[in-house]
């Protein structure tokens, strides 16, 4: 039997009740809405750039406790890194939880979503922030959307 | 064992019986022997789609191993013998929902399928601006986006019947949208996201009285429920195969004989025609109109072996054992704290939609999956219905005559190690 606790790690259990950076940003220079059409998840992702760099990150909206950690988890690794090292790190995270790489070298606590590789269907709650993460960054108005 | 303990009669009173008769039919079913992430596969997502017992599978086989050829005007015998199968599937149809004739069943590829070719041939070219569809609240998707199709093409306008918080629909409020520019009511028979049975007699009733006819969307009511479209009166009567134990990418529409004679086509092509020149094709009659192109002959053969299956069990027994298993099941919720039914008609379905507080249903699906349980998680084509509940999603447990008190008390299990792990 596969173990559930694999999924759901303490760690995306407690990002997923108490979710970090989650409100909205007043001095946003950046944000993007994000809609995972298959399960109803919203979210909207703000963003605080200086000099290149992302300095502030946060979130808002509802989801399942996976799209919600990812969100709570990608804000606060995001602080300090510029946009393309953003990008590569999503670049990263996605194939680890495509279950096309193990290692997740450099994700740091990243890592704890690395069980979501069992789960196909559920690659798109873990990458919503992300894919509206890189919408942002490229101040794309629209909504993106998994789909 | 002594004919005493086994009694073989008419098991519906007995509970032990009821229980013999549910292993029995079970094991008409290859899939249900399947182990999902090493448990027993608990099946509960027969609203999307039922599972297929050895009878259709074999026949679906069967076709293609002896009898594959094209129908209709083929010379030679095997053509012949398709032909036969495919009609005689169409028969089967016929008396099944209690049609006058067979040639008003007209085999498409599903409910959508069938709400499409209604909408382009049937209300298009007797639409004017300002004519009126109605629809109702709970509609599926498919009933929804063909008017606003016709809407975009015609000026026409879409209205709805607005529904209680129960998910029952306001009679009241019916009647009133009913008026003078209404040129088709269009409703769900059975609510896929809600389960419950609207009042279509009523609903049909009250239509004709003002010249008004009426397209129902049976998906959701034909694996579940006697239809009889000739006792409804309904003027349409649309659903898909693989809901009643057949095969995928076949369905009917139903319609009355004189409205069927009065439609133009819905697609050109083969088989439609009875003459064609560049000048002027002459069209077929019905139902082989509406039949553009080669058929899902094979298709049409396993929903024809799954009506004969489910016959053979009886609708009135698979109301009763699932009812039951509402019942039991309902029950069960409304013990378990945080957890809220979405739809509680009167008259319902074996359809549990739910939502608990703290736990998204996409995580409740993940945990039961790794139970081996299967049950849907989302808007099921009815974001409207959401928006009404003000959920962006529910978890969705639909029973078939094959499931059992054991699997939903399954699911609860589950249930609960979910609430332990997320609540």
């Amino acid at each position: 039997m596969f173990d559930l606790k694999a999924l759901y790690q303490e760690v995306i259990i407690d990002h997923n009740r108490h979710p970090r950076n989650c409100h909205k940003l007043a001095d946003a220079d950046r944000m993007a809405d994000g809609f995972n059409p298959l399960c109803g998840d919203r979210l909207t992702v703000y963003l605080k750039l200086q000099d290149g760099v992302i300095a502030d990150a946060a979130f808002e909206g509802e989801g399942c406790a996976i799209s919600v950690a990812s969100a709570s988890l990608m804000t606060e690794h995001l602080k300090g890194k510029t946009a393309s090292e953003a990008q590569a790190i999503f670049d990263r995270f996605r194939a680890l939880v495509m279950g096309e790489e193990e290692a997740g070298t450099g994700l740091d606590k990243l890592v704890v979503l690395a069980g979501v590789k069992e789960f196909p269907a559920r690659v798109k709650c873990a990458t919503l922030a992300w894919h509206t993460l890189t919408a942002a960054l490229k101040d794309r108005r629209e909504p993106v959307s998994t789909e | 064992m002594s004919a005493a303990t086994f009694p073989a009669q008419r098991p519906m009173r007995q509970g032990g019986s009821m229980t013999l008769d549910v292993a029995a039919w079970r094991r008409d079913f290859p899939i249900l022997a399947r182990r999902m992430r090493g448990k027993p596969l608990v099946y509960l997502d027969n609203a999307a789609t039922t599972q297929k017992p050895k009878a259709v599978i074999d026949a679906i086989a069967g076709y293609y191993q002896d009898t594959n050829a094209n129908i209709h005007r083929g010379v030679h015998s095997l053509s012949q013998e398709a032909t036969e199968a495919y009609e005689g599937a169409r028969g089967r149809i016929q008396r099944y929902i209690n049609a006058a004739e067979a040639a008003e069943i007209v085999f498409v590829r599903g409910t959508t399928e069938a709400i499409n070719l209604i909408a382009q041939s049937f209300v298009r070219p007797r639409l004017a601006a300002g004519d009126e569809i109605l629809v109702s609240e709970m509609e599926h998707h498919s009933n929804i986006v063909p008017w606003q199709l016709l809407r975009e093409a015609t000026g026409a306008v879409l209205r709805v019947i607005p529904m209680s918080d129960r998910g029952e629909l306001l009679m009241d409020e019916y009647l009133k949208l009913l008026g003078p520019r209404t040129r088709l009511v269009s409703v769900v028979h059975v609510s896929n996201a809600l389960g419950t049975v609207n009042p279509v007699r009523e609903i049909i009733a009250a239509a004709h009285a003002q010249g008004v006819p009426v397209l129902l969307d049976g998906a959701q009511a034909v694996a579940h429920r006697p239809v009889d479209v000739r006792l409804l009166d309904c003027d349409f009567y649309a659903f898909s195969g693989h809901k009643l134990f057949g095969p995928t990418g076949i369905g009917v529409l139903y319609g009355k004989r004189a409205w069927l004679d009065a439609m133009p086509p819905y697609q050109g092509g083969g088989d439609m025609i009875k003459a064609v020149s560049f000048e002027k094709s002459i069209y077929n009659d019905v139902p082989h109109r509406f039949e553009a192109g080669t058929p899902h002959i094979a298709g049409s053969i396993g929903l024809g072996a799954a009506i004969d299956y489910v016959g053979s069990i009886g609708l009135t027994r698979i109301a009763a054992h699932e009812h039951a298993l509402l019942a039991y099941a309902s029950k069960r919720a409304r013990e378990v704290p945080g957890m809220r039914l979405i739809g509680t008609a009167q008259e319902k379905v074996g359809v549990l939609s739910f939502v608990i507080d703290r736990i998204h249903p996409h995580d409740l699906g993940t945990v039961l999956d790794c139970e081996g349980i299967a049950i849907r998680t989302g808007h099921h084509c009815a974001m409207p219905v959401m928006q009404h509940f003000h959920v962006p999603a529910t978890a969705r447990a639909s029973f078939a005559f094959y499931n059992t008190e054991e699997e939903v008390d399954r699911l609860f299990e589950a249930i609960e190690e979910a609430r332990r792990l997320l609540g």
